[in-house]
């Protein structure tokens, strides 16, 4: 902890980068140290990922300074950027499945013979060299494509290391990885720290923030809102700077009426997703799925409504089994799911709001096969108004509004079939914090109404303050059922991770 | 449930249903362009020939796009919904094959036109069941069954052909209903009219869009994408089928060779009637307006005695040019 | 890696059956004699698929190969008859250049114009042979109007094997080099396979499209010259369709119309393939009329083989099934 701060290796200052109709960085400033990690705050939309970009020579800002070692430098191509030493780990892994290991670390710097051609033997021996300094047994001849997501970003660190890279940008490394696997990544940021690398950590996870950060800066809709020493900071503070108001208003308070039986889930099982899933739902209840990335829970969700076909099992409403074999069933048996993925799975971006929020719901506002668009436009206006929908016109393409509203788009198209059971999957993941609260909000306002709602989230935050009780999964199965006193974040970890109570103790 | 009962909730804004008239996007539409463009060559033409502008050469002059059209509106739901079908000249060559020897075998009006349309279903069922069932690419699936269907042809035909139809027969391709109103331009107005309707009118038509814009929240939004894409597979076999009747009761005879490279000219139609070849927009109002102008560019070059194969290249240079003129005004502008 | 490796001995494999199975009963078509006049037969299919392998892995298509061939080989043999005395190496040079711009024309449209491929190809396909009308007036160039080095050329044994063979040998060699072994290669892949993360590598995923068209363009001259001066004939509509032959000898060599997978190996064996069962048609003594069906057929065989071979096999997370599976 001493206090005899060096000279950053990069510095950025005044950036500013306009788009049409916004401006993504508003003269924000960076500097990052070497052999420090600076974590990268602020919420979605706050311009993260626009100064990676710039950083990373695949944006030009409008205006403003980057310096690298005191020098005055610009990077017009990522190959520019990378030439001077700057290189980013991406949010979704960049990188090529049909390629091999070794080619993915050497893409577009690769050893080469004195004939100018790429020199096959020396590019394998740096790559399994690279490897193996970090730890990863990786056979540089694979293909990526048969690797798993946590070798797959080993791959990537090791193309970043390949490049000699000085300073490294980490965009939420840990998304997709494992607690194993990011224990792992931890050791290899220390790594990278005594090399003397200047690291720019990006991530929403606050523990991992103040795990292994050694600074922070924080941005807000574009601007620098403040940076200093972690040591020197909390995480309330943090949390303040980055939404400019306090945590606890997020939630609402909600007294929730729960009633009889709605849905029942008994022995489902998939072949290898998951096996032996039973629950019941109550009506006006919200039930939270909670588990790691990649615990099963959007992959049953998505079996129930009959988008892959389950082994076995029995789905009851009422009294009524249920074959679910198409989500067109799903949803005429009441049960309709808001995926995850907004842009791929939940809305059609290119088509105006109304359409997209008739499209499940069209045999409601059609006649004999025939569109009426009167009754369109009124079920779309209906619903967006609830959801305090902010656009220009109904017929507005959902592509140009922001990652809230469009959130609100999808879940008006889900609720005009006017289901009994609403299952929606990482809800608010990627919106802003006035969205945020407008989705909670809403949620507790239709389980008020006597809506069964099923929340699969990852946020420790959102389980806790929405759900009246939490399944967790673990490796496609249920680990623990939990309510009341019992529901606290440990015992959610603890389940979620599958460490037993001694063990935690 | 009060859930679906909004109006218990007080509005707290409006949000207007549109911002332009639909009139004003109208003008300012593909469709008006291609139209001005029409008019333009209809004028251009009654200057270069004076035979242009008369009752009956204009009646000949719809033969060069109504087979052509027939299958281009089929087509043009396949490509929006974000396929493709490459086989269809090759299925009105099967077609054609199948109505001769049923011919051969006797096979009366009836029969021949049944046994066109029966084919160019079962052709549209073959691509269909291969893309949906089996999820390959339906450009390589139509590539393969483009040679296949006509191979099939080439083997029942080797360098032969089929002639001698009846006479009742030669209605389809030669018949008039009235005056100069062929039976084909009866055909094609009406399929105009079915398709139209179907495409910007109905449940089905929303979902074409729906899935040639994002089939994985197509299928989501309980929308079953196959058996759409089905369905617009076997509509494109049987009006290749339909196609085919025409084009051979209008011929009188059957060559394996049928048809060959009228893919491309029905793609050129689809295209430049403004349904983009990546699926997801388009419209019938479109394909016809396309249909008619290269129907007349067709004529007019004719009238001029420019070969045919030198007016593939106005072809060509079209299909390029509607996609390549706009894109460049944009980059001058955006300049 | 062993999928793809598994793909093309599995082409051999089949490639041998067929041969095993046509010598049982002609031994004739398997003497060296022979399977080297079949692969000088099959050699400007393979010299096409090459160029069509680069084009297919970035994710598009080439369509005016054959138009492009038709065109080149009208201008050479024209050329050669204004000027039979020009030597030969550079009537090349020219077919090269002249095959080259045209794909340079398409790889423009795509990378500049952001026009789908198989919209601009389509076009191109047919302005080229409407070109090649007016070029010619829609006349015929013979075998007399053309001098005896221009069409003697590809004839010309260098150890038991014409010049057509050996181009093509070169061809395959310099592509197979071209593919592994050098940046513009590296990149047609990453391009094909991850345009996304190319653009994040400081790949222009327009202009390694635009190469691609540029090598397809420049094969298709090349060939074109050879063709012409191989059949001692020029028209029109010569070479009509091949384009289908060529798309099908790479969709059967296992390359991805979704891009970013497929081999040099998988375009010549999937070329040989098809030149194989040509040529094997009429000594079988089934009539030439059933080869466009035949190769129909092995397209589809194929493309639906290689959709199972590359079929994601879904996510496992159950602990048991791991083991199992």
């Amino acid at each position: 902890m001493a206090e005899a701060s060096p000279e950053p290796v990069l510095e950025l200052s005044g950036i500013v980068k306009t788009f049409p109709g916004t401006r993504a960085l508003d003269g924000v400033r960076l500097e990052l140290y070497p052999g420090e990690v600076t974590a990268l705050i602020g919420e979605n939309g706050a311009g993260k990922s626009t100064i990676v970009k710039c950083l990373t020579g695949i944006y030009q800002p409008d205006e403003g300074e980057i310096r690298l070692d005191g020098t005055a430098l610009r990077f017009p191509t990522p190959q520019a950027a990378a030439a001077a030493g700057v290189t980013a780990i991406h949010q979704e892994t960049v990188l090529f499945d049909d390629l091999t290991v070794a080619e993915n670390i050497f893409l577009g710097h690769a050893p080469r013979t004195r004939f100018g051609l790429i020199d096959k033997g020396e590019m394998r021996r740096k790559a399994a060299a690279i490897l193996k300094g970090i730890g990863a047994e990786i056979d540089p001849d694979v293909l990526l494509k048969d690797l798993g997501i946590a070798s797959k970003h080993l791959v990537a660190i090791s193309r970043a290391l390949s490049i000699d890279a000085r300073v490294v940008i980490m965009d939420e490394p840990t998304a997709a990885l494992s607690h194993k696997e990011i224990e792992e990544l931890y050791e290899l940021v220390d790594e990278l720290k005594r090399q003397g690398k200047a690291i720019l950590f990006i991530s929403h996870k606050f523990d991992e923030i103040f795990r292994i950060s050694d600074r922070y800066t924080v941005f807000r809709d574009g601007q620098f809102v403040g940076a200093g020493r972690m040591a020197e900071t909390t995480e309330a503070d943090l949390v303040r700077m980055m939404v400019g108001r306090s945590v606890e208003q997020i939630y609402p308070k909600r007294a929730p009426r729960i009633g009889g039986e709605v849905l029942r889930v008994a022995g489902y099982s998939h072949p290898t997703e998951f096996e032996d899933i039973g629950f019941s739902l109550r009506q006006g209840e919200i039930l939270g799925f909670y588990g790691l990335v990649g615990a099963g829970r959007s992959e049953f969700m998505q079996a129930l409504i009959g988008l892959t076909k389950p082994s076995k099992g029995v789905v009851k409403m009422g009294d009524k089994v249920l074959a679910i074999r198409s989500p067109a069933e799903a949803i005429e048996a009441g049960i309709v799911y808001v995926p995850e993925d907004r842009g791929k799975q939940g809305a059609i971006t290119q088509l105006p709001i109304f359409q997209n929020v008739t499209l499940p719901s069209l045999a409601q506002t059609s006649r004999n096969g025939f569109l009426r668009m009167a009754e369109e436009f009124k079920l779309a206006r209906d619903y967006t108004q609830r959801l305090d929908l902010r656009a220009a016109s109904l017929d507005t393409p959902v592509g140009a509004l922001s990652g809230g509203n469009q959130q609100k788009v999808v879940i008006a198209k889900w609720l005009a079939t006017k289901p009994k059971v609403i299952i929606l999957d990482e809800p608010t993941k990627g919106i802003d914090i006035g969205s945020k609260a407008a989705v909670h909000d809403f949620m507790s306002e239709l389980a008020g109404e006597g809506l069964s709602v099923i929340m699969v989230s990852s946020e420790i935050p959102e389980i806790l303050g929405m759900s009246d009780r939490v399944i967790v999964m673990r490796e496609g199965r249920i680990a623990a059922e939990l309510e009341g006193d019992a529901l606290t974040p440990e015992t959610l970890v603890r389940h979620a991770a599958g460490i037993s109570a001694a063990e935690a103790a | 449930m009060s859930l679906a009962d909004p109006d218990m909730v007080p509005a707290p804004r409006q949000i207007p249903d549109r911002l332009a008239s639909p009139a004003a996007k109208l003008l300012k539409s593909w469709e008006s362009l291609l139209l001005l463009v029409a008019v333009a060559v209809f004028i251009l033409n009654s200057f270069a020939s004076p035979y242009f502008l008369d009752a009956w050469s204009l009646s000949d002059a719809t033969f060069n796009f109504t087979e052509k059209a027939m299958i281009a509106f089929a087509m043009a739901l396949l490509i929006i919904a974000g396929e493709i079908d490459l086989s269809v000249a090759s299925i009105i060559a099967l077609c054609s094959t199948a109505m001769g020897v049923v011919m051969q075998m006797g096979g009366g009006t009836g029969a021949l036109v049944f046994t066109g349309l029966a084919v160019g279903l079962s052709c549209g069922a073959f691509n269909g069941l291969l893309v949906t069932r089996l999820g390959l690419p339906s450009i390589v699936v139509t590539i393969g069954t483009m040679s296949l269907f006509r191979g099939i042809s080439y083997i029942v035909l080797g360098d032969g052909a089929f002639r001698g139809y009846p006479e009742g027969f030669a209605w389809f391709g030669q018949g008039y209903v009235f005056w100069v109103i062929t039976v084909e331009m009866v055909i094609f107005t009406l399929l105009a009219i079915v398709f139209g309707v179907v495409l910007h009118k109905t449940n089905f038509g929303r979902q074409v869009y729906a899935i040639g814009n994002n089939s994985t929240a197509a299928l989501f939004s309980g929308i079953r994408v196959q058996r759409v894409k089905m369905i617009l597979f076997l509509l494109t076999g049987l009006m290749s089928g339909l196609a085919a009747v025409c084009l051979t009761s209008r011929l009188g005879s059957t060559r394996p060779s049928i048809a060959s490279g009228m893919e491309l000219e029905v793609v050129t139609m689809v295209v430049l009637g403004g349904v983009s070849i990546l699926g997801g927009s388009g419209s019938i109002p479109g394909v016809v307006i396309a249909a008619i102008l290269m129907g007349l560019v067709t004529f007019g070059l004719g009238l001029l005695n420019v070969p045919g194969i030198v007016m593939s290249i106005f072809i060509g240079l079209m299909l390029i040019g509607v996609i390549a003129v706009p894109r460049l005004f944009k980059m001058a502008r955006g300049k | 890696m062993s999928i793809l490796k598994h793909r093309e001995t599995l082409l051999v494999a089949v490639i041998a059956a067929m041969l095993a199975l046509i010598a049982s009963r002609f031994p004739g078509f398997v003497t060296p004699g022979n399977l080297a006049a079949v692969f000088t037969d099959t050699a400007p299919l393979m010299i096409l698929a090459l160029g069509q392998m680069a084009v297919i892995l970035t994710r598009c298509i080439d369509l005016s190969v054959a138009a492009n061939l038709a065109l080149t080989g009208m201008a050479v043999a024209l050329l050669n008859t204004v000027a039979p005395g020009l030597p030969v190496v550079l009537t090349i040079a020219l077919a090269i250049g002249m095959g080259a711009l045209m794909g340079a024309i398409n790889g423009l449209l795509v990378w500049k114009l952001d026009i789908p491929s198989i919209v601009v190809t389509l076009g191109t396909m047919t302005i080229f042979r409407g070109i090649i009308f007016l070029i010619s007036d829609g006349q015929w160039v013979n075998a007399h109007e053309m001098s005896a080095n221009f069409t003697g050329f590809p004839r010309i044994e260098i150890l038991g094997l014409p010049v057509l063979a050996w181009i093509a040998i070169i061809a395959i060699a310099a592509m197979g080099l071209v593919m592994s072994r050098t940046v513009l290669g590296r990149s047609i892949f990453a391009a094909g396979s991850n345009p996304h993360a190319a653009a994040y590598t400081g790949i222009d995923v327009g202009r390694t499209q635009f190469a691609a068209f540029v090598i397809s363009g420049a094969l298709a001259g090349l060939t074109g010259y050879l063709w012409i001066a191989r059949y001692a004939v020029a028209y029109v509509d010569i070479a009509g369709g091949f384009e289908l032959d060529v798309v099908a000898a790479c969709v059967i060599g296992g390359i991805s119309i979704a891009g970013g997978v497929g081999t040099v190996a998988g375009a010549v064996l999937g070329a040989l393939f098809l030149g194989v069962i040509k040529n094997a048609l009429p000594v079988v003594d089934i009539s030439p009329f059933w080869q466009l069906a035949i190769s129909g057929a092995a397209i589809l065989i194929a493309v639906a083989f290689n959709a199972r071979a590359g079929r994601s096999k879904g996510r496992v997370i159950l602990k048991s099934a791991e083991h199992a599976a």
